[in-house]
């Protein structure tokens, strides 16, 4: 297999400039990682500290397996908008006594732990990973329920989430709750509805009405103990499981549990050597362009991030503009597909083509997102420019094997589904600082809108207000491009986190780990391919 | 010519005495107790029987079974080594009853020897010097104004400083010659004790004799023993620092003048008290081999170069062969210095010490001899001496072997088990043995627990450090996708802890990956850059290679479930790993009173339901000779008594359970 080579040049204008950018948005996102660590205020973390109790965090480092790695999923969910950055709690993907999980967890110095709309959307979309790739679920509860004022927004869709577990459970993908405070209303369904329920001791409280809510119903007095308690639960309705001690105990029994469901993976483990890149990784802060108009080589980043930095590149001469080819990536073989440009019909005939070569072999696909859209224009459009994008766009959506995708630029337009953007269910989808995500670039946007406007006031015969249309055009593509960014994009689950390009190696490896807990199978039924 | 030896002993000296027989092509045959039943020398000799039961009083101490393991092994004589029996007149007389070569003096020697009175008469008589003494009769303060203070209360069957006590104080008198008696009865069955001179400061210098059938008898140079604990040797070497030429030479001449008196055959060693000024009185004859011998061998050898080799000497008077040397033909070729290290916890006041060796590792070095009996997963008990081995060391001069000695225990491992070791070292490195210039009472005014050197601070962090990082990186190996790196987060929350139980010490490890092979680590209130320049998994062994703030070290790193010791340049570190999870059930009861040694249960002295107030005693436990009354620490009820009278214990055993939550049950 070829190594690649690379023709970067640290010294040059471009690779500081870009570098200098990618540090400076990496601050950025630390601190607001911090902020999402942190919990809702200094005060709530020390009052519940003065409960003796754990912060969400320390009970999933307790839980995971030490030393190895956690990838927390959508850590930045929300940010920006007016609930806590993180959405007060996190989800992730690590390792419980040698398996790879889905961990959830809520974080009860944010509002009490309560749901909101955002929050809700990143544990659905965690259960989705879980159940995506026969990953283990594990909830650590302690929350306050709905957050009341915002119920018309999460009552309907939260109902997903009973749903969600008891799917899980039926595809065979264990289910484990561990409570560690309140889980009331909807939220006893929580336990209820998982395959294993661990209650810590006089912590947990687990019913469908609390006190207020009985009196107000029946009339009957009733105490939290009698109604919810863990004690009670446990050796007199049997919702739980396991009675633990204290939260320490939940979490060892957490782990015990999952060391005898004695899980076995379904994918193939990692074959191939799993040796370092040749180039460095560092060196992508200086690749990826900060300003995503410019054009940067897909292949600079393939160097850095697969095994031996060696790549098998797959019909290099045809379609240029999307690099296709095998590498493999921790050990996993992988087929690559990378934009090194707009697409044309050859790239999209070449996509598709891939796309089934890696189906007949059961490969998994990354795709490296830099994309600004299908080539437009008469000679393409009479060249059936749609006839391949469909090409492509049948191919990606009826693929079987897992696809990852990495947007390390633009993700403009109908490129973004070619290229499996997030209606695509790609099984994990990471996105680089520099990102930027929208039906097309914020200029273009803005200047599409002023000829649309231009027109109409030529065909009404109205006088065209070049000045006030041309401050309209800026503010439009300001405000387009403040929600295209990384950072929009992905406090609303666009995605499932902004990496650092440097992680990019380390969290493929984690992802495509994963993805092998299920079976790694590809298809040969796709749609008609328009020919 | 004896063909087949019964070796009546167990350890070390078994073991030495299997070399020397093999090499003359003798036949061996251990004797075993069941506790020893996969001790080394067993496994070393050629055959072995068992002698069943645990406690020596049931094996190597039952004379009608030893002389049954001879018959049925076919052998023609015995070694009896040292203690045991190798002083027991009756044993000696015993052997040559069955027709078999005893290797050792003669019975009556033994018994004139044995009884310590006696022997001073004898050798008051044939003008070798002795210390003032008395007779204990009914009035024990006039006799002891008749030796004067400070005295000594000595066993007349007495040895190896049981039933010996120091009086200073005339008051003290009458109480220690009580508890002395007691000791010689319990210990030899024999409870006569006499007062002697106690002459401080003094050394201990003993000379090697060895006697044949023919009359010839020749010293083989002296001992010097002055460093002991508890009137125990804990240090020998050859010759003494103490003696010149002149003084050698009426030493040595008095011991053959002793041993001819005596008309000693085979070995023995006349041992003599020596004070400042020159002076030297005859302490006793020990009718045996020594503990001590190796430095003799070592440091002793004939003009033509050939060594000695005192168990092939023994064994060859013993069978009337003439001794094969002259007195001029032996000539001081070094110098030997022996470490004894036993199983005993120092700081507690040398209390035995009992475990299974998890590693014994004893470096194998030019000019190093280890005389063991133990290997590693031996599990030592609490039923006989707790000496491990001897580590002797040989060198041209005195300061080279010390230091020589010194760097063999400094790398030695030895885990799972407490031992002097970092005691010897502190002994050996101590300016006044360096010197020379040292008594008996080195132990004691130089070396208490209080006055050892402080710890290299980052001795125990960079420890617990090495410990955390390998744990940390079994576990990395062992993770699904072990190429990602170790511990890694996409947002970090807090560092990796890891916690050990260093002794009554929390030590708690704070490490964060910081690069490529670097951690950021706190651990025990240090806090350093750590980079590994090899795991152990790398190197092939258990050592991790490593630096702490840019002090690159090695550390040996070895896991037995939850123990961990690390070993370096700055000592032995024995940590406990300390899950997060506590097991529930493996929670001391409150309120248990734990064994403070291991050893067994003489007495029990209350019943559940019982109530009892702070001090009162529940239990004596014995170990070595030692009686140890255990109390309560609270008034309570007793809620459970977990011992009776006869079982073994082990340290931090408990014994009973007292219930202090209604202590005012009156």
């Amino acid at each position: 297999m070829q190594q690649l080579a690379t023709r970067i040049d640290p010294s040059s204008e471009d690779y500081r400039t870009n570098r200098d950018g990618m540090l400076e948005m990496l601050a950025h996102i630390d601190e607001l990682l911090a902020a999402s660590r942190a919990g809702g205020s200094e005060r709530s973390v020390q009052r519940h500290r003065d409960r003796g109790r754990l912060l969400p965090r320390e009970r999933v480092e307790l839980l995971v397996d030490p030393d190895t790695p956690l990838l927390e999923l959508s850590p930045l969910t929300a940010n920006g908008t007016e609930y806590h950055v993180g959405g007060g709690g996190l989800s992730a993907v690590g390792v419980v006594s040698g398996v790879e999980c889905v961990i959830a967890a809520s974080d009860p110095t944010v509002k009490g732990g309560a749901t909101n709309p955002l929050s809700l959307r990143r544990s659905l979309r965690a259960m989705k990973i879980a159940k995506a790739n026969r990953l283990p679920m594990i909830n650590l509860t302690e929350s306050a329920g709905a957050d009341l004022p915002k119920q018309a927004e999460i009552f309907v869709p939260g109902g997903q989430t009973f749903r969600n577990l008891t799917q899980l459970s039926a595809a065979g993908v264990p289910t484990i709750t561990l409570v560690f405070g309140p889980s009331t209303a909807g939220g006893a369904y929580v336990p209820g509805m998982s395959d294993y329920s661990v209650l810590v001791r006089d912590q947990a409280r687990v019913y469908l009405g609390g006190p207020p809510l009985v009196k107000m119903a029946t009339g009957e007095e009733a105490d939290e103990e009698s109604l919810g308690g863990a004690e009670m639960h446990a050796t007199t309705s049997g919702v739980a499981d396991y009675l633990a001690e204290d939260e320490l105990d939940a979490l060892r029994i957490g782990r015990g549990i999952v060391e005898h469901l004695r899980w076995r993976k379904r994918g193939p483990g990692p074959t191939l050597p799993a040796d370092e890149p040749i180039h460095d990784p560092e060196e992508l802060l200086g690749i990826g362009s900060v300003d995503v108009r410019v054009p940067f080589d897909v292949r600079e980043v393939i160097a850095r991030f697969a095994d031996g930095s060696r790549f098998e590149a797959f019909k290099p001469r045809y379609g240029p503009n999307l690099v296709c080819g095998w590498a493999s990536v921790h050990g996993f073989p992988v087929g690559i597909l990378g934009n090194n440009g707009v697409l044309f019909s050859p790239e999209s005939q070449k996509g598709s083509q891939f796309i089934q070569l890696c189906n007949q072999t059961d490969t998994p696909l990354i795709f490296l997102q830099n994309i600004t859209g299908f080539m437009v224009g008469t000679a393409y459009e009479q060249g059936g420019i749609i006839k391949d994008g469909a090409k492509l766009i049948n191919a990606v959506s009826n693929s079987a094997v897992p696809h990852i995708t990495v947007m390390i630029g633009a993700s403009y337009g109908a490129g973004n589904y070619g290229m499996c953007g997030r209606a695509y269910d790609p099984r994990f989808l990471f996105t680089w600082p520099n990102h930027r995500i929208a039906v097309m670039g914020p200029a273009q946007l803005a200047g599409v809108m002023r000829i649309v406007a231009e027109r109409a006031a030529e065909k009404a015969g109205r006088d065209f207000d070049h000045a006030a249309a041309q401050a309209m055009q800026d503010a439009f593509a300001a405000e387009i491009e403040s929600q295209s960014t990384a950072l929009y994009a992905t406090a609303r689950l666009w995605d499932d986190g902004i990496i650092d390009p440097r992680d990019t190696r380390t969290v493929l490896g984690i992802a495509l780990s994963a993805v092998h807990s299920a079976e790694v199978k590809g298809t040969t039924g796709y749609g008609v391919f328009r020919m | 010519m004896i063909e087949t030896l019964l070796i009546a002993n167990r350890g070390e000296i078994a073991c030495r005495i299997v070399r020397s027989a093999r090499a003359m092509g003798i036949r061996t045959v251990a004797v075993y107790s069941d506790a020893d039943a996969v001790a080394p020398h067993v496994e070393e000799s050629d055959e072995a029987i068992a002698l069943v039961g645990d406690a020596a009083a049931d094996t190597y101490l039952r004379i009608d079974k030893l002389l049954d393991a001879a018959a049925r092994a076919g052998a023609d004589a015995v070694h009896p080594g040292y203690g045991f029996l190798s002083e027991n007149a009756r044993f000696a007389s015993a052997c040559d009853d069955a027709g078999l070569v005893f290797v050792g003096p003669t019975p009556d020697v033994i018994e004139a020897m044995g009884d310590k009175i006696a022997a001073k008469a004898t050798m008051r008589a044939a003008g070798v010097p002795v210390l003032d003494d008395a007779e204990v009769a009914d009035d024990p303060d006039r006799a002891g104004a008749a030796v004067g203070y400070p005295l000594l209360v000595k066993a007349a069957a007495g040895g190896g400083g049981k039933g010996m006590r120091l009086v200073t104080d005339p008051a003290d008198l009458a109480d220690a010659v009580a508890a002395a008696r007691r000791e010689a009865a319990a210990a030899f069955g024999d409870a006569r004790v006499f007062l002697e001179r106690y002459l401080s400061p003094a050394r201990h210098v003993e000379v090697q004799i060895l006697g044949d059938a023919h009359g010839t008898v020749v010293h083989l140079g002296e001992r010097e023993c002055s460093v002991q604990r508890r009137h125990q040797k804990i240090i020998e070497e050859s010759p003494s620092p103490a003696l010149d030429d002149d003084l050698r030479g009426r030493m040595t001449s008095a011991a053959v003048t002793a041993a001819q008196a005596l008309g000693y055959r085979n070995a023995g060693t006349v041992e003599f008290v020596l004070g400042p000024g020159g002076e030297f009185a005859f302490l006793e004859v020990n009718t045996r081999l020594q503990v001590e011998h190796p430095v003799t061998e070592l440091a002793w050898a004939l003009r033509d170069g050939t060594p000695l080799d005192l168990v092939a000497l023994q064994l060859a008077v013993a069978d009337h062969q003439r001794l094969p040397f002259r007195q001029d033909d032996v000539v001081c070729v070094g110098h030997a210095v022996q470490a004894r290290v036993y199983a005993e916890d120092v700081p507690a006041g040398f209390l035995p010490a009992t475990g299974r060796l998890r590693t014994w590792r004893i470096p194998q070095r030019d000019g190093i001899r280890v005389d063991a009996g133990v290997i590693e997963g031996t599990e030592v008990t609490v039923h006989y001496d707790p000496l491990l081995a001897k580590v002797i060391a040989a060198a041209p001069r005195r300061d080279l072997a010390v230091q020589r000695l010194l760097g063999a225990l400094r790398d030695s491992a030895i885990h799972g088990v407490t031992t002097n070791r970092e005691f010897l070292t502190r002994a050996l490195a101590h300016p006044a043995f360096r010197a020379g210039d040292y008594d008996t009472g080195l132990v004691a005014q130089h070396l208490s627990p209080e006055q050892a050197a402080p710890a290299d601070p980052l001795r125990v962090a960079v420890a617990a450090a090495a410990a955390a990082l390998a744990e940390a990186r079994g576990n990395h190996l062992a993770a699904p996708l072990p190429s990602v790196p170790a511990g890694w987060r996409n947002s970090r929350s807090q560092p990796h802890r890891r916690a050990y139980r260093h002794g009554a010490d929390t030590v708690d490890v704070a490490y964060t990956p910081a690069g490529a092979r670097r951690w950021s680590v706190e651990a025990a209130g240090g806090a350093a850059t750590v980079v590994v320049h090899a795991w152990p998994d790398e190197r092939g062994d258990d050592t991790i290679d490593l630096s702490w703030d840019g002090r690159r070290l090695r550390l040996t790193v070895r896991r037995s479930g939850d123990d961990v010791d690390v070993d370096s340049v700055l000592g032995h570190v024995a940590l406990v790993r300390h899950s997060p999870f506590a097991d529930p059930q493996a929670e001391d009861a409150v309120g248990a009173m734990l064994a403070p040694m291991p050893g067994s249960v003489v007495s029990v002295h209350v019943e559940a339901g019982q109530s009892v107030e702070r001090g009162a005693l529940l239990v004596v436990l014995e170990a070595m000779k030692m009686e140890h009354r255990v109390t309560a620490t609270a008034d309570g009820v007793v809620a459970e008594v977990r011992v009776r009278a006869g079982d073994p214990v082990a340290t931090d055993d408990a014994l009973v359970v007292l219930d202090d939550s209604g202590a005012d049950y009156s």
